[in-house]
C-alpha cells in the first residue's frame, strides 16, 4: 500500500463544548487559547457563557429525569462502557494529558490508565450504593419503614485545575453514579482532556445531559449556577481562589444547595472517599403499617 | 405538679449563672397569656463563656472518653427524661400550648427514646460506615425551634454527645423552660461540666452562637429564611451544618383509599400540635371522584375536635404558640380569602385568653395561592384536587420544599411508585406524622439538608475516618 505523503496536511478538530450530547459552540462565539505546559498553543477552545451555562442546567435537569428511572444495573454498564470506550483512546488522552500537565509519557499513560480504572471502580458502586448507604429501620412500632439513598438531582461543579483528565473524571463519576445530572466546568487551562473525555461520554451510551462539559472561566461561569433555582449542589473541587469560593457558597444557600468545599490537598490519585457519592445524595425513609 | 422558678439563669459550664446586668425577657403560657417565668437574653459576653466551656470540657473530658463511658452519661439522660416524664410534659404544654396528650405519649416518650436509642452507638461509631475511625467534630452550635422544645433538644443533642461533640444550645425564646429544666437534668446525671451549655435569648443570641469563631458545626431546626442566613454566614468557614427546615407537605389521597383511616391521617397530618409542624401535611391532594365524599367526613370528624385548653387530657388541639405566630396564620388565612379560596373552620368556642385558631380548611385552592405555597405552621389545610398519579406527583413535587408527603391507596404498587418519585425526604404511606429514632428525618431542597435520626444522622456530628 501506497504511504502517505510526510507532508500530508493534518485534520485539526475544532474544540467545543458538549450540552445535551452534542457539541455546540458557544452561544456568545466566543474561545481563548488552550497552552501546553511549555506555554506553545495547543488549540483554540470555547470560551463557555452564561447563557451556555443556563443551557447545560436544562440539559443536565432532562438528563437527571431519565437516568434516575434508569436501574442501578443499566447505570452500572453504562459506567462501565465509558471505562471500555476510554481504554480504545487510551493513547489519546495520554498524549492529551502529558501535552496538558508537561508530564513523561510514561507518567501519562498511568494517569490515563488510572482514569479509566475509576470509571470501573464508580460502575461497580452504581448498585451497591443502597445496601451500602440504605437501611431498614427497626422502629418502635407496627410499621415496615426503610431508608434509601437517591440523587439530589443537578450537580454544577468545577474540576481540579491541575489535574486535568483524573480530577475530572473523579469528580463527574461520584456525581453521575447514583442518577444525578452534571454540569462540569473543565481545568480553565488544561481544558483539551476533558473535550476528548466528552467524545467518550458523547459514544458511551449516556444519555444525552448526564454530563455537560464546559470549557471557560469558573469565575465567570459558576455565579449563575451557584444562584440557578434548578441546580441542587455545587462541588467546588476545583475552585482555587478561596474568595470565590466563599461567594459561590453564599450565593448557595439562597435555594440551600449542597456544597462540597475546594479540594486543594486531594491527591487525585488515592482511592476516592464514599463523601464523594455520599455528599450528592439524599436519603429517603418510607413508612408503612403492618396489618392484616 | 411542676415546679417553675420565677427566673432562670444561663446554663454555662454546668452550672446556672446569672450576669447582674444581663436583659431578660418573660417566657408566657400561651393558652392563658400568664407569665410563667423570666429569662435571660444571652449576649456576646455569655455566648463566648458557653463556647468556651464547650470547647473547654471536648478538650479535656468528653473527646478523651471513651465511647462506652460517654454512652453510660447518655442512658443516664434517656432515663432521667422518662424518670420525670409526667413533670416535663406539663411543663412543655404549659410553655408550648401543645395539649397534654401529645407531649405525655408524643414529646416526651420520642425524647427519652432518642436519647436511649443514640446512647448505644457512642461506642460502636466504627459501624456507622464512616470508616473505621470516625472523628468527632468539636463543639456544635445548636439552635432548636418552639415547636417541639424537649424533643428538638432531644434530636439535637443525644447524637451530638453519643459521637463525643459537645453543645451549646439555644431553646427557641418563646419555649425556654423545658430546655432549662433538661440542663438539671445534666446536673443531675453528673454530666462533666462543659459538655452540655444552654443559653437563652432570641433570635439575636441565635445569632452571636452560629457566628462564634469557637464552633465546629451548627445544627439548626426553624424557618427557611433563617436557615438560609445561617448557610450564608457559615459560607467559607469550613464549619460543617444541617438544616431542618420549613415544609409544606402534600397529603395525597386516592380513590381506593380506606376514607375513614385517611380522615384520621389528614387530621393528624395537619391538626396535630396545631399545624406547628414543619412536616405537616398542609396541602391536601385528593382524587377528584372522592373529594366531595372526602371532605364532607373531613369537616364531620373536625367538628369532634375539642379546642381549648391543653392541661386537659380531652383537648385535641391546644394553643397557638404565640401572638406573633397567630398573626401570621391569621395574615395568610386572609390571603386564601382574598385570593378566591372558600374557608371553611370547625365550630368550636375558642377561650377568651390566650391565642387561638380553629382548625380550618380551604377548597378551591389552586397551586398559585399563597396558601398552597407558604407554610402557614397553624391548623390550616389547603385542598387541591387531582386525576391521575402523574398530576399528583407533578402537583406534590410543585414547591421549592421537600421534606415530607402522605400516600393513601389501598394499592401496593402505587404506593411504591409514587414514594419512589416524590422528591421529600420522609414519605408516609397510609399513616402520617410518624417519628422514630431510628428513622432518619430530613428534607429535599429548601427543606434543608443532613438528617437527624438512624444511621444517616450519624454523620451529621462525625468525620469520616480512615476506610
Amino acid at each position: 500500500m501506497e504511504e502517505f505523503d510526510q507532508d500530508r496536511i493534518g485534520v485539526r478538530k475544532t474544540y467545543k463544548l458538549f450540552i445535551g450530547g452534542a457539541f455546540p459552540r458557544s452561544e456568545s462565539g466566543r474561545s481563548y487559547q488552550a497552552r501546553n505546559a511549555q506555554g506553545g498553543f495547543l488549540a483554540n477552545v470555547a470560551k463557555a457563557s452564561r447563557k451556555d451555562a443556563r443551557d447545560a442546567v436544562l440539559a443536565a435537569r432532562a438528563g437527571h429525569r431519565s437516568w434516575s428511572a434508569a436501574t442501578a444495573y443499566n447505570r452500572g454498564q453504562v459506567l462501565y462502557r465509558v471505562a471500555e470506550v476510554m481504554e480504545g483512546r487510551r493513547a489519546q488522552f495520554a498524549a492529551d494529558v502529558a501535552q496538558a500537565q508537561g508530564c513523561t509519557t510514561a507518567q501519562a499513560d498511568w494517569i490515563a490508565c488510572a482514569a479509566i480504572d475509576r470509571w470501573v471502580w464508580y460502575a461497580g458502586w452504581s448498585d451497591k450504593l443502597a445496601q451500602v448507604l440504605g437501611t431498614a429501620n427497626p422502629v418502635a412500632g407496627p410499621y415496615f419503614n426503610f431508608s434509601i439513598p437517591e440523587p439530589t438531582g443537578v450537580v454544577a461543579s468545577v474540576a481540579p485545575a491541575h489535574c486535568s483528565l483524573l480530577g475530572l473524571v473523579s469528580v463527574i463519576a461520584p456525581a453521575i453514579v447514583s442518577g444525578n445530572g452534571c454540569i462540569v466546568i473543565a481545568s480553565r487551562t488544561r481544558p483539551i482532556p476533558a473535550v476528548t473525555l466528552a467524545e467518550v461520554l458523547a459514544t458511551s451510551d449516556l444519555p444525552a445531559g448526564v454530563v455537560n462539559i464546559l470549557t471557560g472561566d469558573p469565575a465567570e461561569l459558576m455565579p449563575p449556577l451557584a444562584s440557578h433555582g434548578d441546580v441542587n449542589a455545587l462541588d467546588l473541587a476545583g475552585i482555587t481562589d478561596p474568595g470565590l469560593a466563599t461567594t459561590l457558597a453564599r450565593e448557595a444557600a439562597g435555594t440551600v444547595k449542597r456544597v462540597r468545599p475546594p479540594q486543594p490537598d486531594t491527591d487525585w490519585r488515592a482511592v476516592p472517599p464514599l463523601a464523594a457519592i455520599r455528599d450528592l445524595l439524599e436519603i429517603k425513609t418510607v413508612w408503612h403499617p403492618q396489618g392484616t | 405538679m411542676v415546679d417553675i422558678a420565677p427566673a432562670y439563669g444561663l446554663f454555662i459550664d454546668g452550672a446556672f449563672v446569672e450576669p447582674a446586668d444581663l436583659a431578660r425577657f418573660k417566657t408566657v403560657n400561651p393558652a392563658t397569656e400568664e407569665v410563667l417565668s423570666e429569662v435571660c437574653q444571652a449576649g456576646p459576653a455569655e455566648v463566648a463563656a458557653a463556647v468556651a466551656a464547650a470547647r473547654r470540657a471536648y478538650d479535656e473530658v468528653w473527646s478523651p472518653m471513651p465511647g462506652a463511658e460517654r454512652g453510660k452519661y447518655v442512658y443516664r439522660l434517656a432515663r432521667l427524661l422518662q424518670e420525670r416524664a409526667r413533670e416535663l410534659a406539663v411543663l412543655e404544654s404549659m410553655d408550648n400550648g401543645k395539649p397534654i396528650r401529645e407531649s405525655r405519649d408524643v414529646d416526651l416518650p420520642l425524647a427519652a427514646a432518642h436519647f436511649f436509642y443514640h446512647a448505644g452507638w457512642a461506642d460502636k461509631l466504627q459501624y456507622a460506615g464512616l470508616g473505621t475511625n470516625p472523628r468527632s467534630l468539636g463543639v456544635a452550635a445548636q439552635v432548636i425551634p418552639w415547636n417541639f422544645p424537649l424533643l428538638m433538644l432531644a434530636w439535637k443533642v443525644a447524637p451530638a454527645l453519643a459521637t463525643g461533640n459537645t453543645v451549646v444550645l439555644k431553646p427557641a425564646e418563646t419555649t425556654p423552660l423545658t430546655a432549662l429544666a433538661f440542663a438539671e437534668l445534666c446536673q443531675q446525671a453528673d454530666l462533666p461540666p462543659g459538655v452540655v451549655n444552654i443559653i437563652t435569648g432570641d433570635g439575636r443570641t441565635g445569632q452571636l452562637l452560629v457566628d462564634s469563631e469557637g464552633i465546629d458545626k451548627v445544627a439548626f431546626t426553624g424557618s427557611t429564611e433563617v436557615g438560609k442566613q445561617i448557610q450564608r454566614s457559615l459560607a467559607g468557614t469550613g464549619r460543617r451544618l444541617t438544616l431542618e427546615l420549613g415544609g409544606k407537605a402534600a397529603n395525597i389521597v386516592f380513590d381506593d383509599a380506606p376514607l375513614d383511616e385517611a380522615v384520621e391521617g389528614i387530621v393528624n397530618g395537619i391538626y396535630f400540635n396545631q399545624g406547628h409542624v414543619c412536616c405537616a401535611g398542609s396541602r391536601l391532594l385528593v382524587q377528584e371522584s372522592i373529594a366531595e365524599d372526602l371532605l364532607a367526613r373531613l369537616k364531620r370528624r373536625l367538628q369532634t375536635l375539642r379546642v381549648g385548653d391543653p392541661l386537659d387530657k380531652n383537648t385535641d388541639v391546644g394553643a397557638i404558640n404565640s401572638a406573633a405566630q397567630l398573626s401570621r396564620i391569621i395574615a395568610l388565612a386572609e390571603s386564601g380569602d382574598a385570593e378566591g379560596a372558600e374557608r371553611w373552620s370547625a365550630p368550636c368556642t375558642l377561650p377568651d385568653r390566650g391565642y387561638w385558631f380553629p382548625p380550618t380548611i380551604f377548597t378551591s385552592v389552586t397551586g398559585a395561592h399563597r396558601i398552597a405555597r407558604e407554610e402557614i405552621f397553624g391548623p390550616v389545610l389547603s385542598v387541591l384536587t387531582f386525576r391521575t398519579p402523574d398530576e399528583a406527583i407533578e402537583k406534590a413535587n410543585n414547591t421549592p420544599y421537600g421534606l415530607s408527603a402522605g400516600i393513601w391507596t389501598e394499592k401496593g404498587s402505587r404506593i411504591l411508585w409514587m414514594a419512589s418519585r416524590l422528591r421529600a425526604g420522609v414519605v408516609w404511606a397510609n399513616t402520617f406524622n410518624r417519628f422514630d429514632p431510628t428513622s432518619p428525618f430530613g428534607g429535599y431542597g429548601e427543606s434543608g439538608f443532613g438528617r437527624e435520626g438512624g444511621i444517616a444522622g450519624l454523620s451529621a456530628y462525625l468525620q469520616e475516618g480512615t476506610h
